[in-house]
């Protein structure tokens, strides 16, 4: 499959009110960015359960994104995204030991104000897996079973 | 047998420690109503009865099959279909069954890496020839087969319609004699049902006094003498309470964390993502650094987040290399 069509399927869990609005406005701006995330809008990153992350991947993304807002301060909710940093190393951690490649996995702060930066992570993201071929996780399970 | 109305009742093992049987004799003194109430058709290891036995029975014999173990080899396989075809109900049977347990963990691993070391790489192994196990040899009185050894451990319900679950590592001897009980009585729950555990976790049954969690160091159970009255999660001890089926809380009872044999409570479609978060959110770390410091001490996340539940987890097992 590693063929120069490979479309990765990227799924960006972004907060309401940091990087969900930076998407929002990235868009509304025409800023280029390839359309392969598709952006779920969650209340807050600390509402992400890392089972959404394994899921994600379980049902087929090559990547997966969480965005939320800079601490310690920009939180809506004060402290979610301070649940989302101590979360996230474990992630990457698991992900590690599932044998999925660190750069499929990205996690980080976009602000409100920062649709640049969204437009940017979105073209590099997209390069960084498509550079990785698809993971297609059910399919090689079942394909190299036995 | 037969002839009489009693239960007709079989119980085997897949890939399993024993400890389901073990189980089952901790019923004790009342083994011995059991044996009353019903005529036990096959059990392996404790009666001598042979496969073949089996496979002559007509379809559908059995009442009911309490089936433990995971699904490790095509045996393993071949008896969860046999048993399927010649039990009306068939019950996963202890966490191997449920959820994969302890073996499931080697779904870190594959075959080859396994047989690798299994055979050739441990201390204690002496095997000059580096002889690994093969499906099939010949020999001078013929062709001798063993079963193939997957790379996957799979659950008793990955490979099987299962009509009952009853977790635990193994599961305890009230619990196994009320599903039992329920079992005589024919007043069946409905398909599907996991039976013989709480509904609500593992916290909510446990009786140390609980205060905001607040975490700077976690300690493994061997690295700390945790104070007898006080929440062991509060202590930094990772404890699966939060994300356990509720079993009684016997391990926090007497001081050790609890593990997670009994599984994800109702609603919960990832015991070690759940468990994961659980512990996470409550890191007092202020900083990204601190807190990736603190949880980076986590020794083998995966084996202490899915350690029961690997094989029934959303991403099942680790990805496989190209061979």
């Amino acid at each position: 499959m590693g063929d120069n069509n490979f479309e990765p399927k990227i799924v960006g869990f972004l907060c309401n009110w940091c990087t969900y609005t930076a998407a929002d406005s990235a868009g509304v701006s025409r800023m280029e960015q390839p359309p392969n995330v598709d952006i779920i809008r969650v209340m807050c990153s600390g509402r992400i359960d890392p089972a959404f992350i394994l899921k994600a991947f379980a049902e087929g993304a090559d990547g997966v994104i969480v965005s939320g807002c800079h601490p310690p301060g920009d939180c809506h909710y004060s402290t979610g995204n301070f649940k989302t940093f101590r979360r996230m190393p474990l992630v990457e951690a698991l992900l590690a030991q599932y044998g999925i490649e660190k750069e499929r996995f990205h996690w980080g702060w976009i602000s409100g104000a920062e649709a640049v930066k969204w437009a940017q992570l979105v073209r590099d993201f997209t390069a960084q897996v498509r550079a990785l071929g698809p993971l297609n996780w059910k399919q090689q399970l079942a394909s190299k079973e036995d | 047998m037969g002839q009489n109305s009693k239960l007709k009742l079989g119980l085997y093992w897949a890939a399993s420690c024993g400890g389901c049987e073990i189980a089952i004799v901790e019923l004790r003194e009342k083994i011995l109503d059991l044996d009353a109430a019903a005529d036990i058709l096959f059990w392996p290891v404790a009666l001598d009865f042979k496969y073949k036995d089996v496979e002559a029975m007509p379809d559908g014999h059995m009442d009911v099959c309490l089936f433990n173990g995971s699904i490790r080899t095509s045996e393993n396989e071949h008896m969860a279909h046999l048993l399927r075809r010649k039990s009306k109900v068939l019950v996963a049977f202890g966490s191997c069954a449920h959820e994969g347990c302890i073996p499931g963990l080697a779904n870190l691993f594959d075959r080859q890496t396994i047989f690798q070391r299994v055979y050739l790489e441990t201390p204690s192994t002496d095997n000059a020839q580096g002889l690994l196990p093969q499906t099939s040899t010949q020999m001078p009185e013929g062709e001798v087969t063993i079963p193939r050894f997957y790379n996957t451990v799979k659950t008793l319900a990955q490979v099987v319609d299962v009509d009952y679950t009853v977790p635990g590592c193994p599961p305890q001897a009230p619990q196994i004699w009320a599903v039992i009980e329920t079992i005589l009585s024919g007043q069946l729950p409905p398909r599907g049902s996991v039976v013989g555990a709480n509904e609500k976790t593992v916290c909510d049954e446990c009786k140390h006094k609980r205060e905001e969690k607040h975490i700077k160091k976690f300690y493994r159970p061997h690295e700390i003498i945790p104070d007898p009255d006080r929440c062991l999660f509060d202590q930094g001890i990772i404890c699966a309470g939060p994300a356990t089926r509720g079993c009684g809380a016997l391990c926090p009872t007497v001081n050790m964390p609890c593990r997670g044999c009994y599984g994800p409570p109702p609603n919960v479609i990832d015991q070690g993502a759940a468990l994961l978060s659980a512990v996470a959110s409550v890191v007092d770390a202020d900083t990204e650094e601190e807190a990736a410091r603190i949880v980076g001490e986590i020794v083998d996340p995966v084996g202490t987040f899915y350690r029961f539940g690997l094989p029934a987890s959303l991403l099942h097992r680790s990805r496989l290399a190209d061979r």
